[in-house]
């Protein structure tokens, strides 16, 4: 059943999971972009932008109406919050002969997520089954995963890069989320048809005002989400691609993107799955205090994959970028039994270069040049 | 536990190999996890320096040798210069064990043939040891190593014992001669074709540098030996041992988990390969 929320009931929303303890993060405009940051309520959101995105390019536009979440994903993702750039594993001191070591408690933090979209939405699954159906599941994830309130969004809005419905990923909700809106601006009226996924999620949308919708509102709501399914700035074709990958590992083109590829990672930092970490550890001057730090690290770095002795295992920029590219599209399958990419886009559209995934792919499905 | 902490352990004996190349055997401080800690060889450790950082490092002890877990190391990096500098008694951290073992069980009854190269014998150590004390149930064992020049040999006294023991053979290389050497000269992959075996009853245990190991498994093969019953450690840049930090993937492996010790054919596509 599907219920209706007025345009000015989504703050009730807001203000009932702040009243619940949860720390408010969602979209919100700052130095030029969409970002995902700490909202005090609706106020916050980016009313009335959208954005324009191509390989290399984002732009921030104003839009025609005051719709809320009228645009894309941006170069944040909810990754940010779930396995943070760059946090404290544990503390060790000198004590006696030997040294103690105390691990980072865990933070407690309970986010709530405003607008996670259906590719973001996989993206957190994929991350998911990384972290904690594994051996040694990590607890820091965990715990925040577990907190964390998630209200999923039906796109209205895909953007250039997008490619969701290749990746089976969208644009349309289907599970994982505790309230599900879908934004609908017509005829004069603004309102957001929700879905309940959760018991936190009926229980949050109990304490506001709501109405079940009307089979009007559902069509319009549906219409929303099949209109940005045709609004796919992309397409992958995915048939065969883990073998694809496989079986082209001299390709030709790894040499020609190789030469586009400032093997900057950006990439990696904006893509919603890439999990890889580094840490460091930093001792004070008087060498009685040690932490570790851990931080997102990329593949694109040439001490990433170096060992003493046999030095960089990929010391090329084509090494990297074939790394980069086989593992989200292929190796990632044998290993979580999923493609880790979601269609998202982020890749392209913060590519200095404008180095296009989808592109690649289909080279490499023509003959070696 | 979180396995992402390490735990104290003192270093209870560290012996000098060769220059630069220490065995550290080392005892868990908190009795609880000394008692819970199993291993297999093959299997790895994070040894972990304080204010320096941990590092992967094959345990060379036997599963029954106790509360005594035995590292060979080479300090070349800032993390194992400072495990070779701790004096005995002193404490430092470890994480583990980690990843697959060598396939000891799989090994009864047959021959066992050993192939290693430079340090690279550390993984097999253990391995090696583990047979030499069950020795009735495998076959014949043959050893052959390889090290860059004959100041790189360590455990001379340890191969020589081994070459007296029944149903053993020992084979030993410099690339180049030098000193007194009364070995071969030359490459393990040359070596490994003049050592007769048994292509149906031997299965390969192989360590080392890559390129070695390409070339050694292409003489094996030759020889008729099954790409199934050969079996390599390899070694990746690894932060976590975990399977999260994704720096020791190779292809779909992470060689902290599904690794270190992989059968050949299971790798062959991407194992003669460059940068993968």
């Amino acid at each position: 059943m599907a219920f209706l929320v007025e345009r000015p009931g989504l703050e009730g929303i807001f203000q009932r999971l702040r009243g619940l303890g949860y720390e408010l993060v969602g979209p919100t405009v700052r130095e030029g972009a969409i970002v995902y940051d700490s909202i005090r309520g609706a106020a916050d959101l980016p009313a009335g932008w959208t954005d324009v995105q191509e390989g290399g390019n984002y732009r921030l536009k104003r839009r025609d109406d005051d719709a809320l979440f009228g645009y894309a994903v941006g170069p944040h993702s909810w990754k940010k919050f779930l396995h943070p750039p760059r946090r404290r594993l544990w503390q060790a001191s000198r004590e006696g002969g030997g040294f103690e070591i105390r691990p980072e408690p865990e933070s407690g933090r309970r986010y709530a997520f405003v607008g996670v979209r259906a590719c973001e939405l996989k993206a957190i699954a994929i991350q998911d089954r990384v972290f904690l159906e594994g051996q040694y599941p990590d607890p820091s994830y965990r715990g925040l995963r577990e907190g964390a309130f998630l209200i999923g969004l039906n796109c209205g809005q895909a953007g250039g890069t997008c490619f969701c419905v290749s990746m089976d990923a969208g644009p349309a909700l289907k599970s994982g989320f505790d309230l599900g809106l879908t934004e609908v601006l017509a005829e004069g009226r603004h309102y957001f048809v929700v879905e309940v996924g959760s018991e936190a999620g009926a229980e949050v949308l109990g304490a506001v005002s709501h109405r079940e919708a009307s089979v009007e509102e559902v069509a319009a709501a549906q219409g929303v989400v099949a209109a940005t399914a045709g609004q796919m700035g992309r397409a992958m074709d995915t048939a065969g691609i883990k073998e694809l990958f496989y079986k082209n590992y001299e390709h030709g083109r790894w040499d020609e993107v190789a030469d586009r590829c400032l093997a900057c990672a950006n990439c990696t930092m904006v893509c919603p799955t890439c999990f890889c970490t580094t840490v460091e550890d930093v001792t004070d001057l008087k060498g009685e205090h040690s932490e570790r730090w851990q931080s997102w690290d990329s593949c694109f770095t040439l001490d990433f994959s170096y060992t003493h002795g046999a030095g960089p295992q990929r010391a090329s920029t084509r090494s990297r970028y074939r790394q980069w590219l086989s593992h989200k599209l292929a190796t990632w399958i044998d290993q979580f039994g999923s493609s880790g990419c979601v269609g998202c886009g982020r890749c392209i559209t913060w590519c200095p270069v404008g180095i296009d995934l989808t592109e690649e792919v289909a080279a490499l499905r023509k003959p070696s040049p | 536990m979180n396995a992402l902490i390490p735990q104290p352990a003192e270093l209870v004996e560290k012996r000098q190999e060769a220059e630069g190349i220490y065995t550290l055997r080392v005892r868990l401080a908190a009795e609880e996890t000394r008692r819970a800690y199993r291993f297999l060889p093959g299997q790895f450790n994070m040894l972990y320096a304080f204010g320096a950082g941990d590092v992967p490092m094959s345990i060379v002890s036997d599963p029954e040798d106790g509360e005594v877990i035995g590292h060979t190391l080479r300090a070349v990096g800032p993390v194992t210069k400072a495990l070779a500098t701790l004096k005995e008694g002193e404490v430092l951290g470890l994480r583990g064990p980690f990843g697959s073992s060598w396939p000891l069980e799989e090994a009864k009854g047959r021959d066992v043939l050993i192939v290693t190269g430079g340090l690279g014998c550390a993984p097999t150590l253990g391995a090696l040891h583990y047979l030499f004390r069950r020795r009735e149930d495998y076959s014949a064992i043959k050893i052959v190593h390889g090290v860059k020049a004959p100041k790189d040999l360590i455990l001379h006294r340890q191969f020589e014992e081994w070459r007296r023991a029944p149903n053993t053979e020992v084979h030993l290389t410099a690339d180049q001669s030098g000193g007194r050497w009364k070995h071969k000269v030359g490459l393990v992959p040359h070596l490994l074709a003049e050592v007769a075996f048994d292509p149906a009853k031997t299965l390969v245990m192989m360590c080392g540098p890559e390129v070695m190991m390409r070339l050694a498994i292409k003489q094996l093969i030759y020889k008729g030996l099954a790409a199934e019953r050969i079996y390599l450690s390899l070694e990746r840049n690894m932060k976590c041992a975990l399977g999260f930090c994704g720096h020791c993937q190779f292809g779909p492996q992470f060689i902290c988990k599904d690794g270190p010790v992989l059968r050949y054919d299971r790798i062959h596509g991407i194992f003669n390969l460059k940068e993968v």
